[in-house]
C-alpha cells in the first residue's frame, strides 16, 4: 500500500468593509432586515450600469502589496454567468484573465518549528451575491439581496498546501493580514471570510496531481479542518480500494459532520467569461500604488518579529498579541506608557487580561481595564508599592469595578515596607512558633518559608517580600 | 409662430420658442399631441403606453414655472415621445417585450432626467422591436407598427415607433436606441433626421442593455436643428455610466448653419455595390450632389473590411445580448411561468420560453453559442479583432475626408410580413449601418427623397464626437432638398 501526499489549493473570499458596495452608491452592512440594503444597480434592474467603487481597487492593492503580489498595471473585470436567484444579473461581475494582483506568498508558521512558503497565484475583485433561504417547510425559497454587490477579493493560493493543519494556519496568516490592513472585519460566522478547498491526493513522489476534489461550506477554523481531514480520509479509502476519486463539487454539512456531492463535473458551469463591457479596463498609477505601499500599516509578521527582536517576548507570546490588530494596538498603548518593561507587560496581557475576557466572553475592545490602568498597575508594581499578588487583586477589581489601580491602592493600603512595623510583626511570628525557630537554628534554614508564610498572612498579603526575608534571617540568625 | 398650421406640424424650436413667450401653454401644446396621437395610433400603433395623466401633471407644472417667472429652459414644454427600451419612472417599460409585462421602473434614465430637467414633456413610450432587436419593428411583443407614409408597410426598426411617431406628427422629437442602426435605419425609411451619435457621447444608463459595446441613444426629430436641440440636452458626462465620455458638449444648433464650404466628403466603394434599389442610389446620389452644391468636395474612399461587418456585428451583439438578457428569469420582476410543481430549472426554462419572442431567443442562442467554452477563440474573439480592423478602416479614411456619405438602408420600407421568413434577408437591412456602430462613430440619417413615393435616407458619417461637424453637413443637405419636411399623404411627391 503506498503512501499518500495530501495537496490542496485555497480560494479565500472576503468581504470588503468599504461604505458602498462594489458598483453602486448602495450602502452595505447593517441591514436589519432583508432586502434593505438594495438600489437598482445591486438588484439588476434592467439598465442599470456598473461604477466602479474605488475602495475597492485600493482594498485590493493593499492586499497584493502586503502578500508579496505584483499589481498589474492593467487589469480587467470579466463577466462569469450562472443562472441562480440570488445572483440578479445572470453573471457575476469578476476577473479573469487579467487580475488586479498576481504572484504573491505568505509565509506559514510550521507545527514542529520553522515556516513555509505558500505561493498566492492571484488576487481578484468581484461582487458577492445575495443570499438564498429555503423553507421547506413552506415549499419556499426566499431571496436576500443585501449582499448582492458587496465588494469580495478572492485570494487564490497555490496547490501547495500539504496538511489540514497548514490550511489552517494558512487562512489564520491570510484573516490577520485583512483584520491588520483593516480592509475586512473577517467574520468567519456570518460569511464575511470564507474559503473554498481544492484537494487531491497522489502517491509520495509523484508528480501529477491527482483528481481534485472541490470543497465548500466550511464557516470556521475549526469546521475547515473537520471536513478536509474528513475529505482526505475519504479520498484515501477510495483510492486504497482501487476506486478513482470523481472530479465534482462537494458540501461539508458541519451538523452530520461528513462531506457529499453538490455538483458532479458534468453539470460544471460553463461561465462564459468575456470582458464586461461596461466597464473600462483599470489603470492603476503606479505612484498611487507607491503612496499605498508607504502608507500600509504594520504587517502582523514585522509586528510579531518586531515584538520578539526588538522586545525579546518570547514567540508564543508575540504570536498570541498578534492574533488581532486591537489587541496588539492594545499591547501597544501599554508599552507606550514611559517605564513600562514590555516583557511583563506581554506576560500580563496575554495570561491576566485576556484570562478575564475570555472568563467573560469579551473581545479585546470591551476590556474593562484600560492600556493606561494596565500600565498603571505595572508600574505601582515596579515602584514596589504593591507586590505582584496584590497586583493581581487590584487587577480584579479595577476589572470588575472600574475603578483606578491608584484608588484600589489607597483604600486597601500599599505594601509595608516600613521595617519597625515589620520587625514587630516578625519578632511576635517568631515569639509565637518557637519550635520552628529552633529547628532553624539548628540548620534547617528552610522553616524560613513557613514564617514567611506566618508574616504574608499576619499582613494580609502587603508585606513587601524581600524586607521580610532579610527580618526574618536577621532576627533568627541572632 | 405660423397660426394656420396645426400645432402638431410644429417644430421643436417653434414649440419651445411659443411656450417660452407665453404665447402658448404647455398643457394645449401637450394636448394638442395627445389629441394627434388619439387620432391616428390605433392605425400606426406606434405607442406601447401613452402617460397622458403624467405628461399633463407635468405640462402644467412647466406652466406654473413660466407664471411664476422661472427663465425657460432649453425645451420647455415641448413633448417627446421615449423608445421603450429607455427607462422611465413610474412608466411602464417593457422594451418592447412580453418579457417585461407590467414593470414600472423605480428610476429615470439619465437622458429622461436630462429630457425633464430641459422642460421636456414625457408623453409616452414606444413601440419597438423586442429588446430592439429587429429591423421592422415586427418583433413587437405589442404588435407591429405602420409606417406613416404607407400603412402597410414597415416603419424600420428597431427604433421603428419613435420613427413613426415623429414622422406622423404625433410628437416633434423622440428618443430611439441604436445598437447596429437602430435609429438611423427607421428614420430612413420615415422619412425623418435620427442621429446615432458617439458612443458614449450621451449616457447609457437606463438604456435596456442589448449589446453594451454597441448600444447608444439618440434623438429622432424632423429638422435638422431639431434633433441639435435634442442632443444638447441629452449629451454629456454622467458618472454613473463608466464607458460615458466626459468631453464637453458643443452648442450643436447654434453651429449648424456654419456652412460645409471645402468639406471632404467621402464615398466609400464598398457602400454602392449590387443589392441596393435603383430608387434609393438614385436618392442618394441626389443627396450627394446637394452636399457638392454647399461646397463639399467629393472623393471615392475604401473601407476594405466592410464585408465582414454583418458577421462580426452578429457574433458580438449577441454575445452581449446572451448576457445581458441572462437577468431575465422570473425571480424579480417581468414575467414568470405559472405552474405548481416547477423545479428551479424549468422555472427558468418555462420563464424564457415563454417571456422572449423567437428573435430574442434566437440571438441569446447564437450568442450563448458564441461564448461558450471551445467556439470563444474561434467566433467572440475573432470577431473583436476585425472588428479593430473595421475601425481601422474608419480611422485611415478619416485621414483622407472629414464626412463619409452612403445610403442609410438598401431598400425603402418594406410591405409588412414580406421578409419575416428570412432572418438573413432582415439581418442585411443594417448593412450600411452596422460598420460605424462597431467602431462606435457618430452617424445620420436624413431624408434626401423618395422612391416610389417612399422616403429615401443619406446617412453621414463622421469621426468620434464629431457631432457638430455631422449637423452642420446635414444641415446643408437639408437646405439643398426642396422636400424637406415633406409630410406623408399630403402634399408629398
Amino acid at each position: 500500500m503506498s503512501d499518500w501526499e495530501t495537496v490542496i489549493g485555497l480560494e479565500v473570499h472576503a468581504q470588503l468593509s468599504t461604505a458602498t458596495k462594489i458598483f453602486s452608491a448602495c450602502p452595505h452592512g447593517g441591514a436589519q432586515g432583508p432586502n434593505q440594503n438594495v438600489d437598482p444597480v445591486s438588484l439588476g434592474l434592467p439598465g442599470t450600469l456598473p461604477v466602479l467603487n474605488r475602495d475597492v481597487v485600493r482594498g485590493a492593492v493593499m492586499m497584493g502589496l502586503a502578500t508579496g503580489s505584483t499589481i498589474a498595471s492593467v487589469c480587467r473585470f470579466a463577466r462569469k454567468h450562472y443562472f441562480y436567484p440570488d445572483l440578479p444579473k445572470g453573471y457575476q461581475i469578476s476577473q479573469f484573465d487579467e487580475p488586479i494582483c498576481e504572484h504573491g506568498f505568505v509565509n506559514i508558521p510550521l507545527a514542529g518549528g520553522g515556516e513555509k512558503r505558500i505561493g498566492i497565484t492571484r488576487i481578484h475583485m468581484e461582487d458577492d451575491a445575495g443570499k438564498t433561504v429555503h423553507d421547506p417547510q413552506r415549499g419556499v425559497s426566499r431571496v436576500d439581496y443585501n449582499r448582492a454587490g458587496v465588494p469580495l477579493i478572492e485570494i487564490v493560493s497555490e496547490p501547495e498546501l500539504s496538511h489540514p493543519d497548514e490550511v489552517v494556519a494558512y487562512l489564520k496568516i491570510l484573516h490577520r493580514i485583512v483584520r491588520f490592513l483593516g480592509i475586512s472585519d473577517g467574520n468567519m460566522e456570518v460569511g464575511n471570510f470564507r474559503c473554498d478547498a481544492n484537494i487531491s491526493l497522489r502517491p509520495v513522489g509523484s508528480e501529477v496531481l491527482g483528481t481534485r476534489a472541490e470543497l465548500k461550506n466550511m464557516n470556521s477554523f475549526r469546521n475547515v479542518h473537520r471536513a478536509l481531514i474528513h475529505e482526505v480520509e475519504r479520498q484515501r479509502r477510495v483510492l486504497e480500494g482501487g476506486g478513482e476519486v470523481v472530479q465534482e463539487t462537494r458540501l461539508w454539512d458541519d451538523v452530520a459532520a461528513r462531506t457529499e456531492t453538490m455538483r458532479s463535473k458534468e453539470d460544471a458551469h460553463d461561465y462564459r467569461y468575456f470582458n464586461d463591457p461596461d466597464l473600462l479596463p483599470i489603470h492603476l498609477d503606479e505612484d498611487w500604488i507607491r503612496e499605498l505601499k508607504a502608507s500600509l500599516p504594520e504587517l502582523p509578521a514585522e509586528r510579531e518579529a518586531r515584538y520578539r527582536d526588538t522586545l525579546g517576548l518570547g514567540a508564543y507570546d508575540a504570536g498570541v498579541l498578534t492574533g488581532s490588530p486591537e489587541l496588539a494596538d492594545y499591547y501597544d498603548a501599554v508599552i507606550g506608557v514611559p517605564g513600562t518593561d514590555p516583557k511583563k507587560a506581554a506576560n500580563w496581557v496575554s495570561t491576566e487580561l485576556l484570562g478575564q475576557l475570555a472568563r467573560e466572553d469579551k473581545d479585546i475592545g470591551e476590556s474593562p481595564v484600560s492600556p493606561a490602568q494596565l500600565a498603571r498597575i505595572l508600574a505601582l508594581m515596579e515602584e514596589g508599592t504593591i507586590s505582584s499578588k496584590m497586583a493581581k487583586e487590584v487587577f480584579d477589581r479595577v476589572f470588575r469595578e472600574g475603578i483606578e489601580p491608584d484608588a484600589v491602592v489607597a483604600e486597601v493600603g500599599g505594601q509595608i515596607t516600613d521595617s519597625d512595623q515589620l520587625l514587630k510583626i516578625v519578632r511576635e511570628v517568631i515569639g509565637e512558633n518557637p519550635s520552628q525557630a529552633d529547628q532553624y537554628r539548628e540548620g534547617k534554614t528552610q522553616v524560613l518559608g513557613f514564617f514567611v508564610g506566618r508574616v504574608m498572612a499576619a499582613t494580609r498579603g502587603k508585606a513587601n517580600p524581600p524586607l521580610v526575608n532579610e527580618l526574618l534571617k536577621k532576627e533568627l540568625d541572632a | 409662430m405660423n397660426q394656420e398650421r396645426p400645432l402638431h406640424r410644429s417644430s421643436v424650436r417653434e414649440l419651445r420658442d411659443a411656450v417660452a413667450s407665453g404665447e402658448r401653454s404647455a398643457e394645449e401644446v401637450t394636448r394638442a399631441h395627445l389629441d394627434r396621437i388619439r387620432e391616428t395610433d390605433g392605425d400606426w400603433n406606434a405607442f406601447i403606453h401613452v402617460a397622458d395623466d403624467a405628461a399633463l401633471a407635468a405640462a402644467q407644472a412647466v406652466d406654473q414655472r413660466r407664471s411664476a417667472g422661472e427663465p425657460a429652459r432649453a425645451l420647455e414644454g415641448v413633448p417627446v415621445a421615449i423608445k421603450d427600451q429607455i427607462v422611465t419612472k413610474g412608466i411602464p417599460t417593457t422594451a418592447g417585450s412580453r418579457m417585461l409585462k407590467g414593470f414600472v421602473p423605480p428610476y429615470d434614465a439619465t437622458v429622461v432626467e436630462r429630457l425633464r430637467a430641459a422642460g421636456a414633456i414625457i408623453i409616452g413610450k414606444t413601440n419597438q422591436d423586442e429588446f430592439a432587436m429587429g429591423s421592422s419593428n415586427e418583433n413587437s411583443a405589442h404588435g407591429p407598427c405602420a409606417n406613416p407614409w404607407d400603412g402597410t408597410r414597415v416603419p424600420g426598426g428597431s427604433s421603428g415607433g419613435s420613427a413613426a411617431a415623429v414622422a406622423g406628427g404625433q410628437v416633434p422629437l423622440a428618443l430611439g436606441t441604436d445598437t447596429g442602426g437602430s435609429i438611423r435605419q427607421p428614420a430612413s425609411l420615415c422619412g425623418v433626421v435620427g442621429l446615432k451619435p458617439t458612443y458614449g457621447r450621451v449616457s447609457r444608463r437606463g438604456a435596456i442593455a442589448f449589446a453594451s459595446s454597441l448600444d447608444q441613444i439618440g434623438p429622432l426629430g424632423r429638422t435638422v436643428e431639431d434633433v441639435a436641440l435634442g442632443l444638447e440636452v441629452l449629451a454629456g458626462a454622467d458618472s454613473r455610466d463608466s464607458t460615458c465620455s466626459t468631453e464637453p458638449v458643443q452648442d450643436y444648433s447654434a453651429q449648424i448653419e456654419e456652412g460645409i464650404a471645402g468639406l471632404r466628403v467621402g464615398l466609400p466603394e464598398e457602400y454602392f455595390g449590387e443589392g441596393i434599389e435603383p430608387g434609393v442610389l438614385d436618392s442618394v446620389r441626389e443627396g450627394v450632389r446637394r452636399l457638392e452644391a454647399e461646397g463639399a468636395v467629393v472623393q471615392p474612399v475604401r473601407l476594405p473590411h466592410t464585408e465582414y461587418s454583418i458577421a462580426t456585428y452578429y457574433l458580438l451583439a449577441t454575445a452581449e445580448a446572451s448576457s445581458n438578457l441572462a437577468r431575465y428569469d422570473g425571480i424579480r420582476y417581468g414575467h414568470r411561468a405559472e405552474g405548481e410543481d416547477l423545479g428551479l430549472e424549468e422555472l427558468y426554462a418555462q420563464t424564457r420560453a415563454e417571456g422572449f419572442g423567437p428573435e430574442v431567443r434566437r440571438r441569446i442562442m447564437l450568442g450563448t453559442f458564441a461564448l461558450s467554452s471551445g467556439y470563444y477563440d474561434a467566433f467572440y474573439d475573432k470577431a473583436q479583432r476585425v472588428r479593430t480592423l473595421i475601425r481601422d478602416d474608419f480611422v485611415a479614411a478619416f485621414e483622407q475626408v472629414d464626412v463619409l456619405a452612403t445610403p442609410t438602408s438598401p431598400v425603402v420600407a418594406f410591405p409588412r410580413g414580406s421578409r419575416v421568413d428570412d432572418p438573413l434577408q432582415m439581418y442585411l437591412m443594417d448593412i450600411f449601418t452596422l460598420s460605424a456602430s462597431l467602431a462606435g462613430l457618430p452617424g445620420i440619417s436624413v431624408p434626401c427623397g423618395f422612391s416610389d413615393g417612399l422616403p429615401v435616407g443619406l446617412q453621414l458619417l463622421a469621426a468620434p464626437l464629431q457631432e457638430s461637424m455631422l449637423l452642420r453637413a446635414a444641415r446643408a443637405h437639408e437646405r439643398q432638398f426642396a422636400d424637406a419636411g415633406a409630410w406623408p399623404g399630403e402634399g408629398g411627391p
